[in-house]
Order: structure tokens, then C-alpha cells, then sequence
């Protein structure tokens, strides 16, 4: 902006000379360019509400009251899942209610939707995912997000006897409540933990180990092979806290990962679970077993270089075959591996991560929130479920979801062996969820404890100041698991 | 008709041409920041119309915010660094490329190939801000992959199993971003001084030839001189990009909106990004916004009133 006005040269008038008018225009740039970016990204518009359209009367085959021929405005992350899948409901959904549904796939959902939201006419439908999702606890505080509790207690469109909230896998409402109300429906089964490739443990005779020392034993075998033992996604240090917060959870139980998400003051300063776990995984960094600078590598980076027999593990959640598809060669065979437990853990070996992803939201002001209603129980059908699980490779919360028709790809059929293995005993956090300031500053450290700048004890003082700090948040008092 | 109606006429004329300019930059300009100070005195979160005054809460928090206060001072040094290496740089190229050359007899001549070179330098000015995202991606990369590490472990001078994490490395991070923003910007203003330079009349520089003056002698005492009205307005553009960093430190670092590892290239933009989008405190975003508004405008006066010097006319 500030250059342009110095292209005004030509024009100068009497009095003003040349050069004066450039450095003017210039200095005047100076003030505006940098600003004016973020600046203008405040302004917010009024709160207009639209009118929505006329509602059809409430039944059981209609609970939300669905007009027909009505609009239905849908926005979906474009990401590793594609967006071909929410297509194909849509098309679905528009032949049952005869509804003209557009459609938005993009990365960017926060430049996308929050001047709509802002605005007071966002869509019907968000899948509300990706490095660019707008913050969930966010969107809670601002009374943004309808309730979708009369959701789950609709009739399922599987089994109209049973409540829909029954059809899915237990514990995946949990995970899409805020502050007490359940706002999003994430929507895609994932587990977290090891990766390896079946391959490079067939020829080099390593098996999968189930503890932590054997795990080190491999990481060993590995580096005198010439090749890194553990990989991580460095740039993002989300990823490496899969392995830290596994080994807290599993070491503890679920009362360590349920002190750490009610904030409590010995969440991990004062709880010896927490020092070992971290001390376990700094070993890795101590005893020279990471891949070779893979501190500073993008998550593209790192995993690829796992795919060429660089490393013998990775740590990630199971929408890695799918992100990895074009880099994983044909004979890689992608393996899941449980987070290998520490000495005297209170959970299994067998025991995952795991839980729903990727949530679908409906705007409270939504101008057909009906029809928004309506297409989330719609995907909570197996219907829907087989759907997905066939253009985006990957399992939903919807208990069973999947035909058995659909074909499933090594990595993915291996984390469904996993999660049967686990039966009950999954765990997942929520605090990244409900706090994004502790989840980055708790991230931050664990980039530095990688990087041998901190020691495991400073990492937990550093984790607990961040709980602490996170206690100072209004929704801290409804954030509860028991 | 008469001559006033004629000029009435023209005044109109050129009124209706301004009107719509200064519309449009009253309202995506003035007035966005009008709202951000507005929005400064309040707890808006960014997604939702409602929010209550907080008076100066979010100003109060600012002063003692450690990551903003760390922000700032890489501004500044940035502030300082990035004029001044990229001024230097290509100021002596220019020279070189214009009046470096002994060559000819007698006359005043850049090096041999200096058409060449003057085309090759600009060429990093031409690639976008992303692009050279992903160029020192790869030279910065933190395996042997990299370009730098790749060198490096060739010549031996690097162990292979310890590669240098450049962009991962607290006390390098931020010489290494420094480093692309002057390989960026070095050619645009070796072009713009060539062009100032040309238009220095040619006999001056033969009577400091045949008065003995050697090169650096002909830098210092007559092509500086002459330069210096466009030397402080390459300032002051470059400390616009300086105060800015936001593409490059957002997309090269690690963390929410760059900054890291640890906060230690953040810049005040990435650390305003990051709590307007990502914490939901976006009116404490617009506090920092305003503050960094200010600076910019007291750095501005500062930088015209400390480079005030007498022209030269030629």
C-alpha cells in the first residue's frame, strides 16, 4: 500500500519536490504495510441474524423439522480425507430432502469462516479440522456452537428403536464436549502412537517391542545398522508429546491423565509418573537414538524419510498411511505398535490412545441449522459411515461402521487389530482441546528437551506452570473429567 | 463560458477522481483501525460479535508479556540489522557494477560483465516471499538433506549424524532469517542505486580520477554524498520489512505462526497472529496491533529526522 502511493510521483505538484514526495510516501508506508494486515483482520461485522427458512413440522422420521426443498450450506476441510466423501452426502442428503446444498472444501477454514462467523451467517456445516481450524474452545466461548445433545438422542436412521448416541463407540461423546455441552462430533476414529514398517523389521529380524527397554534395544540395533532409531516430526512438537504423554498415561493410569486435564497443582510437578516418562524419553535423545536431525524436520520431511528405511520408528496418529500414500513404497507393509510401557505400568502394553477426530460442527446461528442437525445424524448411519470409510480410507465413531466389503490398507487394518486388542483400555487427553496456550507452551518445551537444551526436570517445571497458567481460564471450572 | 465556471469545472473534474481512492482507503484503512482501538479495550475472542470493555487490562498484560517483550527486541535488532547489511551490500555492488571498473582510458566503468551481474542480482527479488520460504526450507534443512548440512558433511566439516538444526538452534535462528531477507532484497536495491548513480553526472567522477582519488575515496567523498537521499528512503522501506518479518518467520520456524524453537525468532507479528487466531485473545491482539502502530509511527519520524542532511544539487 505504502509503495504504490510512492509510484504518485509523476503527479507531483508545485512546492513538493520529487524526492521529498517519495521519502513522504515512503514514511507513510512504513507506518501502514506492517499493520494493516493483522489490523484489518479485526474488524468484525455487526450481528445481523438471518432469517431462516420455514421449519417443516417435527416426527420421528423428521425430529429437527427439516423444510423440505430448503438450502444447505456446507464447509469442509479439504485435508488428508480429501473432500469427495462429503460430496457424496451431500448428493445423498439433497435426493432425500430435495435441498440445494453448496459446498466449500479448503484448508483454510479460519480466513474461510470467520468473518462469516463474525458476520452472523455462517454455514449449516463445518468439519472444522486442520492446521487452520478455528479453535474449538474458541468458538465455545463466543456462544457459537449449537448444542447437539437432541442429536444423539434422535432415533438412529440405522434402527429407529435406538437412540443414535448408542450406535457409536463408547467414549467418543465425551471427546466432543465443552464445557459440559456437546458441541462437535468428531468425527474419525483415530489411535496414536509407534509406526514401523513390517518390512525393515522382517529383514533385519527386529521384533516389535512391548516395553520401553526393549524399545531402546531396537532404537540401538537400529543406529548400528546405520540407521536412526526413532523419528519424530520435530518442527511440530505435537508429535513427540504423543510419546511423552502415552508413556504418562499408561505408567499412571487414567488418573494421571485425568490430573493433567483438570489442571491439577501435582498434574506434573511432584508426580513421579510424569519425571519417568519424561526421563524415558530424553534417554532416546541422550543415548544418540533419534534419526539424525530430525529435531528441525517438517512432518512431509520426517515421514518420508521414515519411508526410506531412515528410521526405524515414528510417532503419529493413524491418518499417517493416508498422508503418506504416495511416499510409502508398495512393499513398506506400515505397521501400528502400541507406546511400549515403562516398568511396573498400571495399563497394558496393549492399551492405545485413541479417539475421535476431525469435528463436524453446526453453528448456532447456522440460517438452516435444522438441515445441519439432520445431516449429522445422517452421518452417525452406517450408510454414511461405509461412505467414508471408501473414499477417505479411514474408520468412524459409528460402532461397526464399516461394511465388510470395504477393503482396509496395512497400516489401517493394523490399528484396527490394535484398538480390538486394547478392548477397553483406551485413553485419550483433552486438555488440547480445551486449553490451546498450555497444549503450545507444554509443546515448546518438549522442542527444547529434544534439542538437549532442557533436562527432563526443567520440562516438568515448565508443564506445570503451563497447567497452572491454564487454571485462569473461564472454562477451566466446566472443563471436568471424572 | 467563463474562466471561472472552466476552472470550477476541472476542480470538480479532479475531486471525482479522488473521491473514490479516498473512500476506499477511509474504509479498509482508517477505519480498521479505528475498530482496533476499539477492540483493544476488550476481551473479544475473534469468533463471535459479543465482548465486554475491559479498559486497559489487555496494555497491562502487554508489559509484562516475556514472549512479546523478547518479540520486540528481535524487531529491533532486525530493525538494525536489516538496513544496514542490506544498504552496505548494495551500495558496494552498485559501485562496483557502476564505477568500480579500471579499465577503460579514463573513463569511469563498472567491473567487466557488470551488465550480467546486475541482471543476476535481481533475480531473488522476483521470486515471492513464499517461495523463498521453501528455497531456505531446503537450504536450511535439518538432516543431510539440506543444502548447507549436505556441504557441510561433504567437506567434513560437519559430523553426519549431528547435523547443524539451523533454523532449530536458538542463537541461529534469527542470523539465519536475516540472512534471506538480505539475499531477498540486496539486488532490488543494488537496481535502485545503479539508477542513482547513473544519474550522477559522469565529469565528477573524472575530476576525482584525475585529482587521485582512489576508489574508496570516490565512494566516501562523492557517490555516498550524491546517494543519500535514496540511501534513507531504501531505509526506510527495508525497516518496514524489518518491523514486518511475519511470511518468512511464520512459515520457516517452528511452532503456532512460527517463532520458535522456544520463542527465540518470534517477531511482534507472529506472537499478535498467534493469540488473535490460535489463544482466541483477540483483543489483546489488537492491543499488541496498537503498539505496534505506534512504534512504527515514532521509528518513521525518527528515521526522516536522524538522515536529515543538506542536499547536494547536480
Amino acid at each position: 500500500m505504502g509503495s504504490t502511493s510512492a509510484h504518485g510521483e509523476g503527479t507531483t505538484g508545485a512546492g513538493l519536490g520529487r524526492r521529498d514526495l517519495i521519502k513522504r510516501s515512503a514514511a507513510l508506508g512504513l507506518v501502514v504495510v506492517p499493520s494493516t494486515g493483522f489490523l484489518s483482520a479485526c474488524a468484525s461485522g455487526g450481528s445481523e441474524t438471518t432469517k431462516g427458512p420455514d421449519k417443516a413440522p417435527v416426527t420421528k422420521e423428521n425430529p429437527f423439522g427439516v423444510a423440505k426443498g430448503g438450502k444447505l450450506d456446507v464447509v469442509v476441510f479439504k485435508g488428508g480425507y480429501g473432500d469427495d466423501y462429503a460430496k457424496a452426502w451431500e448428493a445423498a442428503f439433497d435426493k432425500k430432502w430435495g435441498t440445494t446444498s453448496s459446498h466449500l472444501g479448503t484448508q483454510e477454514i479460519t480466513a474461510k469462516l470467520q468473518p462469516r462467523f463474525n458476520g452472523g451467517n455462517p454455514p449449516d456445516v463445518v468439519d472444522d479440522s486442520g492446521a487452520q481450524q478455528i479453535k474449538l474452545d474458541v468458538l465455545f466461548k463466543g456462544g457459537q456452537l449449537a448444542d447437539l445433545t437432541p442429536v444423539l438422542d434422535a432415533p438412529s436412521l440405522d434402527d429407529p428403536s435406538k437412540k443414535v448416541r448408542d450406535m457409536l463407540i463408547p467414549g467418543t461423546v465425551e471427546q466432543g464436549m465443552q464445557g459440559g455441552k456437546f458441541v462437535s462430533v468428531n468425527y474419525v476414529y483415530t489411535v496414536w502412537g509407534l509406526w514401523y514398517s513390517g518390512k525393515l523389521f522382517k529383514e533385519k529380524g527386529w521384533t516389535p517391542p512391548k516395553t520401553w527397554d526393549e524399545f531402546l534395544a531396537v532404537c540401538t540395533q537400529a543406529r548400528d545398522a546405520g540407521i536412526g532409531g526413532l523419528a519424530h516430526q520435530g518442527k511440530f512438537p505435537y508429535y513427540i508429546n504423543v510419546a511423552i504423554m502415552d508413556l504418562i498415561a499408561k505408567k499412571g493410569g487414567l488418573d494421571s491423565m485425568k490430573a493433567i486435564d483438570n489442571l491439577e497443582p501435582n498434574a506434573f510437578e511432584g508426580n513421579p509418573v510424569a519425571l519417568e516418562a519424561v526421563e524415558a524419553v530424553y534417554e532416546v535423545v541422550e543415548k544418540n537414538l533419534l534419526m539424525p536431525g530430525t529435531n528441525g524436520l517438517t512432518h512431509t520431511e520426517s515421514q518420508t524419510a521414515w519411508n526410506q528405511y531412515k528410521a526405524a520408528f515414528i510417532t503419529s496418529g493413524s491418518w499417517l498411511e493416508n498422508e503418506q500414500l504416495k511416499q510409502t513404497p508398495d512393499d513398506f507393509d506400515m505397521q501400528f505398535l502400541p507406546m511400549p510401557v515403562l516398568g511396573g505400568s498400571k495399563l497394558p502394553f496393549e492399551a492405545v490412545r485413541a479417539g475421535a477426530g476431525e469435528p463436524f460442527i453446526v453453528p448456532e446461528k447456522a440460517a438452516n441449522k435444522a438441515a445441519g442437525m439432520e445431516f449429522i445424524r445422517s452421518m452417525l448411519s452406517r450408510e454414511w459411515s461405509t461412505l467414508f470409510a471408501q473414499q477417505a480410507n479411514s474408520l468412524t465413531i459409528v460402532k461397526d461402521g464399516v461394511d465388510p466389503s470395504v477393503q482396509l490398507r496395512p497400516g489401517t487394518k493394523s490399528a484396527v487389530a490394535a484398538l480390538k486388542a486394547a478392548g477397553e483400555n483406551t485413553f485419550n487427553y483433552r486438555y488440547p482441546d480445551w486449553y490451546s496456550e498450555m497444549d503450545t507452551e507444554i509443546q515448546n518445551a518438549s522442542n527444547e528437551l529434544m534439542a538437549k537444551r532442557i533436562q527432563p526436570k526443567e520440562w516438568i517445571k515448565r508443564a506445570q506452570a503451563a497447567v497452572n497458567k491454564a487454571t485462569q481460564d473461564p472454562n477451566a471450572k466446566n472443563n471436568r473429567r471424572s | 463560458m467563463s474562466h471561472v465556471a472552466q476552472g470550477k469545472g476541472r476542480n470538480g473534474f479532479i475531486a471525482g477522481f479522488l473521491l473514490v481512492p479516498l473512500a476506499l482507503y477511509l474504509t479498509f484503512v482508517i477505519w480498521p483501525y479505528v475498530q482496533t482501538f476499539g477492540y483493544s479495550f476488550t476481551n473479544w475472542t475473534g469468533q463471535s460479535p459479543t465482548f465486554d470493555f475491559v479498559g486497559l487490562d489487555n496494555y497491562a498484560l502487554l508489559l509484562k508479556d516475556e514472549v512479546f517483550r523478547g518479540a520486540l527486541w528481535h524487531n529491533l535488532l532486525l530493525l538494525v540489522f536489516v538496513p544496514v547489511i542490506t544498504i552496505l551490500l548494495a551500495l558496494f555492488f552498485a559501485f562496483m557494477v557502476n564505477a568500480g571498473g579500471r579499465g577503460g582510458a579514463g573513463g569511469v566503468a563498472g567491473v567487466r560483465g557488470s551488465a550480467f551481474y546486475k541482471i543476476v542480482y535481481f533475480f531473488p527479488q522476483v521470486l515471492s516471499l513464499a517461495i523463498l520460504a521453501v528455497l531456505f526450507g531446503a537450504v536450511y534443512r535439518s538432516d543431510q538433506g539440506g543444502l548447507l548440512n549436505g556441504v557441510l558433511v561433504k567437506l567434513g566439516l560437519v559430523d553426519p549424524t549431528e547435523p547443524v538444526e539451523w533454523l532449530n538452534e536458538p542463537r541461529l535462528v534469527l542470523w539465519c532469517l536475516l540472512l534471506v531477507v538480505v539475499w531477498h532484497g540486496v539486488g532490488f536495491y543494488l537496481v535502485l542505486f545503479s539508477a542513482a548513480m547513473q544519474s550522477v553526472p559522469k565529469d565528477i567522477y573524472e575530476a576525482a580520477l584525475l585529482d587521485g582519488a582512489g576508489r574508496a575515496q570516490t565512494f566516501f567523498k562523492v557517490t555516498l554524498p550524491l546517494l543519500w537521499d535514496s540511501v534513507q528512503t531504501s531505509a526506510v522501506y527495508l525497516g518496514i520489512a524489518a518491523m514486518d518479518m511475519f511470511v518468512l518467520v511464520s512459515t520457516m520456524t517452528s511452532g503456532q505462526f512460527g517463532g520458535g524453537p522456544d520463542h527465540h525468532s518470534e517477531v511482534m507479528a507472529t506472537v499478535l497472529m498467534r493469540n488473535f487466531l490460535y489463544f482466541g485473545k483477540s483483543g489483546y491482539a489488537c492491543a499488541m496491533g496498537v503498539v505496534m502502530l505506534v512504534l512504527t509511527m515514532i521509528l518513521s519520524v525518527v528515521t526522516l529526522r536522524a538522515t536529515r542532511r543538506e542536499r547536494i544539487e547536480f
